[in-house]
């Protein structure tokens, strides 16, 4: 019986071994190789998506455990040509050496963001994904700054939205 | 006479050869081949009519940044806006020529070991890009009838004195089909760098961010079945029977295959070990064939090795007499008069290079050609090693170079390569070639393990008038086919360290220990293991001598001034330099201050492969031995900084490296097998563990060393005498892991 979910906002089904991981069915299946493998056991993180909004290792998650449900995975958080905040803060702050477990870095750090808006050195530090390279200093730096343009955008968004509210009110009266 | 060179042809290419015996790039290589683009200029530029300036990336790119400082010192020479250019990974580069081995590189050298891509790279690759821009000047001189030496270079443009300009790409064409001038061209000043020294950004960070930058896990070959091989886990097992009836039986599964490896004490040329390989369609069914293959395995000649039987023989060994390295001056004299005698003995344990990204390799060995994708620190090996099993020409072999996640020393191997090469020749089909992490953990070339015995003789006044280094260790050699077995201790000891010259008797004594088990080079081979000792040893000195450890080190090195030194990364260590970053750290964290109740402030220092660093540590210890690092200062001198941005991230991630494996890293034998198999029992530090890393670069104008090394050999000596600072417990083994808290519980 085949599996049904969506993928990057597409909806798909996978007749295969609903007992692969999905990490296997993402890079051999789909050919999306974003999501790395690192350790096959959910140590390392290399392998993190989003299922329903959540942080989730995908070496770990079995294709049929995901029926029904929306699977993303790093070739989706950006827009087109316009990186997520995310993105853009690890560019800013050189993050990658190797750059291997930089996509699961950003997924873990993305879903984090999702939960809490500004988060503490704790919050950051809940992240358990490996860097090999030491970057850690500078994950903990782009996250911090991915709060912030998170924050300026919101602010500017609600600033927009209010001064649609005046204008509507004026032209109203 | 044609002005352009095919280097595809058989021809003689003049090479030069640096002090190490480094072939670079010659200067006729800088000529564009036959048949390139029309927009390429010499083989590492192209020229886009936008104004883009595409530049190969020759280097290995294994996280040290060399994909991004390589190409920048092209680009300052060619004069163009670092914001114009677009970075491409080259392939493995071989042209024939006539002299043996009958190749040789065709983009200069493209590895990645030693620290040695940014010093070779600030002698070839800057010419590269002066030549560049000198033929477009050229070129702009012939089409203006100008006198070249009034035109200048602005911003990717040739400028004439009346205001005129012509950008790079109008005349890039012309350029490339001009005579090379036969003398090298002058390069720029460095006070004139507009590049070179400022904080550049990785390249292709934009493609790492988005999941588009491709590893070579990520790779494949048309038609390619994935392998993933059962390796034998006893040192020098070898494969009795297997039965892959249910194996075959998995859906997806192709075919199975003997990997044969190398026999009981042959040298090492290809593999690692003797496996059964699974093929399949896509990685879980080979995942899942391999998981039911019935395999019996005898265990070897190393059946009974066990990490406490290693301790063992190196303490008998120690008991006796080794090779003598160095003998300087008479030290047994100096140790029977001595007024006081220091004496410790230290354990370095083996550890895995555990990049993120396992090994792997795609392999297509045809009639004719072979085809490599792979990730690699040393792709003329590659090439070599697919020369060796399949006898085909190295002209038609190609070598396509991934990004590489994690090399540490572990890819300047390339027993991963041979695999899928002899995988793909066994069964004439191209093969994507997986290793598990667990094979990844209980299969590599270990950094060696060693117990290091350390003796100073010190005079009444405190001074070290006498020192020992005495080091049983499993040398990295082992097995190696160009080195002899009495030259194995070469790859453990370096001579002209710290103290060589300082100390006026001086004894370096190295015992081999037999072991089954691969090792090889991990990050500053030898360096991290004997900085840990040397500099942790200083500090026992120093605290029994009632002297301050920063003031015995400066004592020691005495006026700044240049010793030989003949190992790699000379010919000189220069006190002077080591001294002023050992101060610099030490300024930084506040030596002399008395830090709070717990708490204590560690220093180490050491010369590494050209470079020199310093470490300065401050730790608190918890009453039940909880470790936390308070703070972290690197000082690195490593002369001309290229890009400080990359430097400061090649520090960083040195010390949390160095951190990492000084707390928690270790592999561990028995039964004549590693004991470990994935993070769970390798944990590597985690973000909540790491601190925060203050990066002090001394301000230089020497030629550039490399720094992909440096950062690792003081943390863990700096951390160690810190925690003694701290709470008076001295760490004599690594890791340290539960000592500190099991020390604390005794007292």
């Amino acid at each position: 019986m085949a599996t049904r979910f969506t993928l990057n906002g597409r909806a798909v089904s996978f007749d295969g071994d609903g007992a692969m991981p999905l990490l296997w069915y993402l890079r051999d299946h789909a050919r999306l190789t974003g999501t790395k493998y690192g350790c096959g056991v959910g140590q390392c993180g290399a392998c993190t998506v989003h299922v329903d909004g959540e942080a989730v290792r995908s070496c770990t998650t079995t294709v049929a455990s995901i029926a029904g449900r929306a699977v993303r995975t790093i070739e989706s958080l950006a827009d087109g040509d316009t990186l997520h905040v995310v993105q853009q803060a690890w560019i800013e702050e050189d993050v990658p050496q190797c750059g291997y477990c930089q996509a699961g870095q950003i997924m873990a750090a993305t879903a984090l963001l999702e939960r809490v808006a500004e988060p503490s050195e704790s919050d950051i530090a809940s992240i358990t994904n490996l860097c090999r390279c030491g970057t850690y200093p500078r994950i903990r730096k782009a996250i911090r700054k991915a709060a912030a343009l998170k924050r300026v955008s919101a602010e500017g968004a609600a600033t927009a939205l209010a001064g649609a509210d005046e204008t509507a009110a004026e032209s109203a009266a | 006479m044609s002005a352009v060179l095919a280097l595809d042809r058989r021809g003689f290419l003049k090479v030069a050869l640096t002090a190490g015996g480094a072939l670079l790039l010659g200067h006729d290589a800088l000529a564009t081949a036959e048949g390139a683009p029309a927009n390429q200029l010499g083989p590492f530029l192209r020229i886009e009519r936008d104004g883009t300036v595409v530049i190969g990336a020759r280097g290995a790119e294994i996280g040290q940044g060399v994909m991004t400082s390589l190409p920048m010192l092209i680009a300052e020479e060619l004069d163009v806006p670092w914001s114009r250019v677009r970075v491409e990974q080259l392939p493995l580069g071989l042209v024939a020529t006539d002299a043996p081995p009958g190749v040789t590189w065709k983009y200069g050298p493209q590895g990645a070991g030693g620290s040695t891509s940014i010093p070779e790279a600030w002698k070839d690759l800057r010419v590269a890009g002066a030549e560049a821009r000198r033929l477009l000047l050229l070129a702009a001189a012939a089409e203006w009838q100008a006198d070249v030496a009034k035109l200048s270079t602005r911003d990717g443009t040739v400028v004439h004195p009346d205001g005129r300009t012509l950008a790079y790409g109008a005349l890039v064409a012309k350029a490339a089909a001009l005579p090379l001038p036969k003398d090298p061209p002058t390069l720029k000043d460095p006070k004139d760098f507009r590049i070179v020294g400022t904080r550049v950004r990785v390249a292709d960070a934009r493609d790492i961010v988005t999941g588009r930058a491709r590893y070579g896990l990520d790779e494949t070959l048309p038609g390619a079945l994935v392998a993933t091989v059962e390796r034998c886990p006893y040192f020098d097992g070898e494969l009795v029977s297997f039965d892959a009836s249910e194996a075959k039986k998995v859906p997806g599964v192709r075919d199975v295959v003997v990997l044969p490896g190398p026999k009981a004490g042959e040298p090492y040329t290809q593999n690692l070990a003797t496996g059964v390989a699974v093929l399949a369609d896509d990685t879980w069914s080979a995942l899942r064939g391999r998981r039911a293959l019935k395999i019996e395995w005898s265990k070897g000649p190393h059946a009974a090795e066990t990490s406490a039987a290693l301790d063992a023989q190196a303490d008998r060994l120690l008991a006796g007499s080794g090779h003598r390295a160095r003998d300087d001056g008479d030290f047994d004299a100096a140790r029977k008069s001595a007024a006081r005698v220091v004496e410790a003995t230290y354990r370095v344990p083996f550890v895995n290079h555990a990049p993120l990204e396992p090994q792997n390799a795609c392999a297509h060995v045809e009639a004719e050609r072979v085809t490599i994708v792979a990730p690699m620190q040393q792709p003329s090996g590659a090439s070599r090693v697919a020369h060796a099993i399949t006898g085909i020409d190295r002209m038609k072999i190609e070598v396509r170079m991934t990004r590489v996640g994690g090399g540490f020393g572990r890819r300047l191997s390339n027993d991963f390569v041979a695999e899928a090469v002899l995988l793909s020749k066994a069964t004439g089909k191209p093969v994507k070639l997986v290793w598990t992490r667990e094979d990844d953990m209980r299969h590599d070339w270990f950094r060696p393990y060693g117990t290091h015995q350390l003796v100073a003789a010190l005079d009444a006044k405190g001074a070290v008038t006498g020192y020992a280094h005495r080091l049983a260790s499993a040398s990295k050699y082992y097995r190696r086919p160009d080195v002899k077995p009495e030259d194995q201790w070469t790859a453990e000891m370096y001579p002209d360290d710290f103290p060589a010259r300082l100390v006026p008797n001086l004894r370096i004594e190295w015992f081999g220990i037999e072991s089954g088990i691969a090792r090889g080079s991990w990050r500053a081979p030898a360096h991290t293991a004997n900085a840990f000792v040397v500099q942790s040893f200083i500090d026992e000195v120093a605290h029994a001598a009632k002297r301050d450890p920063l003031e015995l080190r400066l004592a020691m090195l005495g006026e700044p001034r240049e010793l030989e030194y003949a190992q790699h990364g000379g010919p000189v260590f220069d006190t002077g330099r080591l001294a002023a970053v050992l101060k610099l750290a030490a300024e930084r964290i506040g030596w002399g201050r008395k830090p709070a109740a717990r708490r204590g402030l560690g220093l180490a220092c050491h010369f590494t492969f050209g470079g020199y660093a310093a470490h300065a540590v401050e730790v608190s210890v918890g009453e039940g031995g909880e470790l936390r690092v308070e703070r972290c200062v690197c000082a690195v001198d490593v002369g001309r900084p290229i890009n400080p941005l990359g430097l400061e991230a090649q520090m960083m991630g040195g010390t949390i490296d160095g951190l990492s494996t000084a707390l928690n890293l270790e592999i561990t034998i028995d039964g004549g097998r590693v004991v470990q198999s994935n993070f769970g029992d390798y944990p590597l530090l985690r973000m909540a563990q790491a601190p925060d890393v203050e990066v002090v670069i001394v301000p230089s104008e020497r030629d550039p060393a490399g720094a992909g090394e440096m950062g690792i050999p003081t943390l863990a000596p700096a951390l160690c005498n810190a925690i003694f600072a701290a709470c008076g417990v001295r760490i004599r083994r690594l890791p340290v892991r539960d000592q500190l808290r099991e020390a604390l519980r005794k007292a």
